[in-house]
């Protein structure tokens, strides 16, 4: 059995990189899809999520550790739980049906975008809290004003930015639950690598399943990789 | 310095616009008139729906887009709105969808059987007799500790199949599935039939994903108990109705049923699988109903699978269909 799952890993390797090489139209389709859906999503929460993590980070204010805690327990959502809030609020029968957004790549970009939001919030916030207070201080007896400080703090904190869009990323391409239930896996349209990869095993083709998996997996190998040499050659 | 900040700032805000109007521009480019299926797994994960869909594509400019789910979500998903159509298996759930009033225009297409499966060495030596009768056997022999039985165990067609049987057989499925040898499996039927496979178990499973699997060589069941009426497994196809939820492709999901129980779409039913599996692994029952090819079956399906002596009662039946003849 054990042999024989050896094989299989190693035939799907092969077949995966077959499939890559040889440029199969229904792979490569899925893959660009992935990184498209995946890619505006994190930008989307990079949006929305790196204000409040400025004034989270940089602000002092009440009530600011319990909107910390809010992210930071978020952190962990279970995909499938969202996606099925998500599914119920975009239903034709739920609050958002009427945008008659379910089962398209826009929701599924929204979904994501929200999974993903803690992350981008939470590594961002503690990035700049890490950052040594004096170098604000610094910036203001030189005589910058208080947005020329902040934006001299965000400058020191790039790595746990570049860490944390990174992270969200890879959180986003990575996760089945939320494209499964709002996307809902069709064919040419709301398919990804992670759906993809349920439904052919599910069929009985493991070999495609691994494929696509290592994929996925060479995906987040490359970015994440490409981040930090980016990294290591600024500082 | 604050006017890179504010730069970098609006820069930012247009390429996530922009990424995200292009990629939905994108992925919406080749959009046509959508019609949104909810089918059972075993008519998708097959791969029979691809097939018939490909040739439908060619002679309509109508996106089929398929949500493969179980009989019981994929009837949820078309009563709240957000399917056209329902391909399901479990005529129980059928009616209800009917009398509830979402559900419109029913039409038979497909059926095949159910079997019950296990593993080679049969311990409760069930083969080749009555389907019921082999469930006793299952169940004795359970108790013993000699056999499993994996169920399902996830409201599906062949899930409701199983309780049925249970029933008739005598015994009240939910305090079967108390027991220790009772494995609910909570998942579709491919992943059943494998973990059936890994405990040496018995199950129940339509016969298109069961041949799938075995020819593929991913379990090493046997059929040992199939045919017979108690286990026919008839497969329909019924619209949302437009009057409850207005925003349905309604003409679109009668177009599809037309296909699929024209000649040419029972033609592709009863082709699919017979170059990879050697037989098929559905029939076509609008054609067999139609021409009464099989009287026997037919009967059964009849008696199965009918509401009121007819697939579809008249008060269910809305607009100008013609689609029952």
């Amino acid at each position: 059995m054990q042999v024989a799952l050896g094989n299989e890993i190693i035939e799907g390797f092969i077949k995966a990189l077959q499939l890559i090489f040889s440029g199969d139209l229904t792979v490569v389709e899925i893959s660009v899809r992935s990184i498209l859906i995946s890619g505006s999503a994190t930008l989307l929460s990079v949006l929305w999520g790196l204000p409040v993590a400025i004034v989270l980070g940089l602000r002092r204010f009440p009530g600011r550790f319990l909107i910390k805690g809010f992210f930071n327990s978020m952190l962990g959502i279970p995909t499938v739980a969202l996606g099925l809030i998500l599914y119920l609020i975009f239903s034709r029968a739920g609050p958002l049906g009427f945008l008659r957004l379910l089962y398209s790549p826009a929701v599924m970009i929204i979904g994501q975008a929200i999974l993903i939001t803690p992350v981008i919030v939470s590594f961002i916030t503690s990035a700049i809290e890490s950052v040594d207070p004096d170098i604000k201080n610094l910036a203001k007896t030189l005589g910058a004003s208080e947005t020329e400080a902040s934006i001299a703090v965000l400058k020191e904190s790039m790595n746990g930015v570049a860490l944390a869009v990174t992270a969200s990323f890879n959180r986003a391409i990575a996760e089945l639950g939320v494209v499964l239930m709002i996307g809902g896996n069709i064919a040419g349209f709301t398919s990804v690598l992670t759906t993809k990869i349920a439904l052919e095993t599910n069929k009985g083709d493991i070999e495609l399943s691994i494929a696509l998996a290592i994929i996925l997996l060479l995906i987040v190998f490359a970015l994440t990789i490409s981040v930090n040499l980016i990294q290591r050659r600024k500082t | 310095m604050q006017r890179t900040f504010l730069l970098w700032i609006s820069l930012l805000i247009l390429t996530a616009v922009a990424s995200i109007a292009g990629t939905t521009l994108y992925l919406r480019a080749s959009m046509k008139e959508r019609l949104i299926v909810s089918t059972t797994t075993s008519l998708y994960d097959t791969g029979l729906l691809d097939a018939v869909e490909a040739e439908f594509e060619t002679k309509h400019s109508i996106d089929l887009n398929f949500i493969s789910a179980g009989t019981g979500i994929a009837i949820q998903h078309a009563q709240r709105g957000d399917a056209d159509l329902v391909l399901v298996h479990s005529p129980a759930d059928e009616l209800k969808f009917l009398t509830d009033g979402t559900g419109v225009n029913r039409k038979i297409i497909a059926y095949n059987f159910f079997a019950i499966v296990g593993p080679e060495t049969d311990p409760a030596t069930i083969g080749n007799i009555e389907p019921l009768q082999a469930l006793s056997k299952i169940v004795e022999s359970g108790r013993n500790g000699t056999a499993k039985w994996v169920s399902r165990g996830d409201n599906s067609g062949t899930n409701a199949k199983e309780k049925i049987l249970w029933a008739a057989a005598g015994f009240d499925w939910k305090t079967l599935s108390q027991e220790s040898w009772y494995i609910n499996a909570g998942s579709g039927m491919g992943e059943t039939l494998k973990k059936a496979d890994y405990f040496s178990a018995y199950t129940l499973a339509d016969m298109g994903t069961y041949l799938k699997y075995n020819n593929d060589g991913l379990i090493s069941l046997r059929v040992l108990v199939g045919q017979g009426k108690d286990l026919l497994n008839v497969y329909s196809a019924i619209a949302v109705n437009q009057t409850l939820h207005p925003s349905v492709n309604f003409d679109g999901a009668l177009t599809f049923t037309k296909f699929l129980v024209s000649d040419e779409g029972q033609q592709i039913i009863e082709q699919y699988g017979k170059d990879a599996h050697e037989q098929s692994l559905f029939y076509p029952a609008a054609r067999l109903l139609k021409v009464n090819t099989y009287p026997t079956i037919a009967h059964w399906i009849a008696e199965c699978a009918f509401f009121n002596g007819t697939e579809c009662p008249l008060e269910y039946r809305k607009g100008n269909s013609g689609l029952y003849g």
